[in-house]
């Protein structure tokens, strides 16, 4: 139970002629040679105890996100029906929970949302399965946007370069949340007439798009600086002289040696961007009634948090665990990339 | 050192323009009349033609741009009378003056921002040397773990904790509220104490781990060590070479998070219900109000433009590097 999707990207990594060693390496420990940075990475961050639990945190709630519909079925529940309004004796007459710690049972495992009476826990897991969706959508447009940019500023360098650079500063200027919260109606404006509902999917899509936006400097920075020193190097000007085209030098030569900063980036990247998604949520621009959305949740939970404390705790646990397992998976695997950088 | 402040404030101005014109070119670049936008679901004609006529719409977008820009530094007349010079227009929902509504508003965030800023400076950098000096030991590691927690927590989930645990089951101090300073200097501050500690929680962390590792960092630099080993004392090593060292990193980092810690001011306003510039952007937005949404936008970014020039500046005072490149 560790991370494949680290096990994918770095061995993309590895380097062509390479042979296929086996995955654990217990063998290769005998020998020294034959091992690509890839497998070095995974053999490095198989004993970082404290990474590997929190990849498997953050896999934990990536397969809830992905089998909240299973997830649904086994507990017979949906996060859209209104069970306190179908059955008398889950609100009071304040419509408030009652029984214990916001109205848990065996029935509703996390309780009974006030007001509308739908379960926590379903209403939570199909939450995060938005905010999860929607964020993955984002960084990985982030990272396409600020990877292309930043190689082509730093690998073409002269007026390109310059200009790319200027509008990288410019948009670091923008007052970021301000700019998602104004731009959100307009660009949902722009598909959608005044009089229509909006498409839940149109709205992840714009939340998408406003994020992104906004989202790629900083890879951006980082890969144009890494790319700079990159371009210097030897096996670079060899392609060159050999007749590589700028394409190919591009994915080739550049590509394979940034793997490591933008798989970093990327997973520091993810939570910071399902916090502006929860954030938008939360003032009301992002998803609205009835999508099942993490960051609203909260908006419910502030509002009546008085009256039932309880409500707001599952779903600020939750994030709180993905989010301090994300951050210290991010430095692990930063470590197990790059063991100099330390900690 | 002027003439760097000058280039700097130079650029700011610059990116001022290009926000403001992309904000504005923004409404327009979308295929669709945005009065209709303004105007909402039960719109008539005659509600059309005035705003329409408020916001100058029958003519060209550039001119229309170029009007704004020229009613920002000299002032505009509009159908309900004239807008004095920083003019950026009447608000289409209220019909009020926008500079007005915002001036009303802007002293809450800012006074949340600032406030925040000094909490998070003072309790993060100092945490953060004081781990630093104790490495390795216990102290060290409990402020270590405690930043990483600390700083994975949102502000809309810590407020009404926090406010659950100090406000409604203990009644130690009272629900957050606004009052100008101007009124209550005692009000002010404790109306507005919860959500400084609460949004400073997030950033202290960051400083602290920050501060932590760029101390050590210091610390084993050659010039420290010959400080030392020249006999000065370990307290004057600490402050004036390792710390004023450590403070050059830790200010680029402030520099780009000034942007994130407006934000954090806007999260905290909904959270304690606070009527600040975020909750007016949102409503504008809600609202559809073009003119308040604008002058929400570069108002907002003149001040963290301002704010940025002001770590340049302390940047340079830090870093005699800079003054000279």
């Amino acid at each position: 139970m560790t991370s494949p999707v680290q096990t994918e990207d770095a061995s993309s990594s590895t380097a062509p002629g390479a042979p296929d060693v086996s995955k654990d390496g217990t063998q290769e420990a005998k020998t020294l040679a034959g091992l690509s940075p890839g497998q070095l990475m995974w053999r490095r961050f198989k004993r970082d105890r404290t990474g590997v639990v929190s990849a498997v945190i953050v896999i934990f709630f990536f397969a809830v996100a992905l089998l909240a519909p299973v997830i649904k079925m086994l507990y017979g529940k949906d996060p859209y029906t209104l069970y306190g309004q179908d059955s008398l004796d889950l609100l009071d007459e304040f419509n408030m929970p009652t029984g214990t710690f916001g109205g848990m049972s065996a029935d509703h495992w996390f309780g009974i949302e006030p007001n509308l009476g739908r379960d926590v826990f379903m209403q939570l897991i199909y939450g995060m399965r938005t905010s999860i969706y929607t964020a993955l959508a984002a960084t990985v447009l982030i990272v396409i946007v600020g990877v292309l940019i930043g190689l082509v500023g730093g690998y073409f360098g002269g007026r390109i370069d310059y200009w790319l650079g200027r509008l990288t500063d410019f948009l670091l200027g923008f007052p970021s949340q301000l700019f998602f919260i104004a731009s959100m109606p307009v660009v949902v404006a722009a598909f959608v007439r005044p009089d229509e509902e909006t498409p839940t999917a149109l709205r992840a899509g714009a939340i998408v798009a406003v994020l992104s936006f906004l989202g790629w400097m900083g890879l951006a920075r980082l890969i144009r600086a890494a790319t700079l020193s990159l371009r210097e190097r030897e096996f670079v000007e060899a392609a060159k002289i050999a007749g590589a085209s700028p394409w190919r030098i591009i994915r080739k030569e550049l590509l394979p040696n940034l793997v490591t900063p933008i798989l970093v980036q990327a997973t520091l990247q993810l939570p910071s961007t399902i916090l502006s998604v929860a954030f938008l949520s939360y003032v009301g621009v992002g998803f609205v009634e009835p999508t099942p959305d993490w960051g609203r949740m909260f908006a419910i939970g502030a509002d009546i948090y008085e009256q039932d404390p309880a409500y707001m705790i599952f779903p600020g646990v939750a994030m709180v665990i993905f989010v301090v397992a994300f951050n210290l998976l991010g430095d692990s695997v930063r470590d197990a990339f790059d063991p100099k950088s330390g900690r | 050192m002027l003439q760097f402040l000058i280039r700097r404030a130079f650029g700011a101005v610059l990116t001022l323009f290009l926000i403001s014109a992309v904000t504005f070119f923004m409404f327009f670049a979308i295929p669709q009349d945005p009065a209709l936008l303004a105007c909402g679901k039960n719109c008539t004609p005659d509600a059309l033609a005035v705003i329409h006529q408020n916001l100058g719409l029958d003519k060209p977008v550039p001119v229309q741009f170029w009007d704004f820009m020229v009613g920002v530094f000299a002032g505009r007349d509009f159908a309900v009378g004239h807008c004095d010079a920083p003019c950026f227009g009447v608000s289409f929902a209220t019909q009020q003056n926008v500079w007005d509504t915002i001036l009303d508003r802007f002293p809450l965030t800012l006074s949340l921002s600032i406030g925040g800023l000094i909490v998070f400076l003072i309790v993060g950098l100092g945490a953060g040397m004081i781990a630093a000096a104790k490495k390795g030991t216990a102290t060290d590691k409990v402020f270590s773990s405690a930043s990483l927690v600390l700083s994975s927590l949102q502000i809309y989930f810590l407020g009404p904790v926090v406010l659950g645990l100090f406000v409604y089951s203990t009644g130690w101090l009272d629900k957050p509220k606004w009052v100008p300073i101007s009124e209550s200097v005692s009000g002010w501050f404790m109306g507005l104490l919860i959500p400084w500690l609460v949004i400073s929680v997030i950033f202290t962390a960051n400083y602290t781990r920050m501060s932590r590792s760029t101390m050590i960092e210091q610390l084993q630099e050659e010039h420290v060590r010959a400080a030392r080993a020249k006999g000065m004392s370990r307290s004057y090593v600490f402050f004036r070479y390792a710390w004023r060292g450590s403070l050059i990193p830790i200010v680029t980092i402030l520099g780009m998070d000034l942007g994130a810690l407006f934000g954090g001011a806007i999260v905290t306003e909904f959270t304690f219900g606070l009527p600040g510039i975020g909750r007016l952007a949102v409503q504008s937005v809600q609202d559809k109000d073009l003119p308040l949404t604008m002058g929400v936008m570069v108002f907002s970014a003149a001040f963290i433009l301002l704010f940025n020039v002001i770590v340049d500046a302390t940047y340079a005072l830090i870093d005699p590097r800079v003054r000279l490149s």
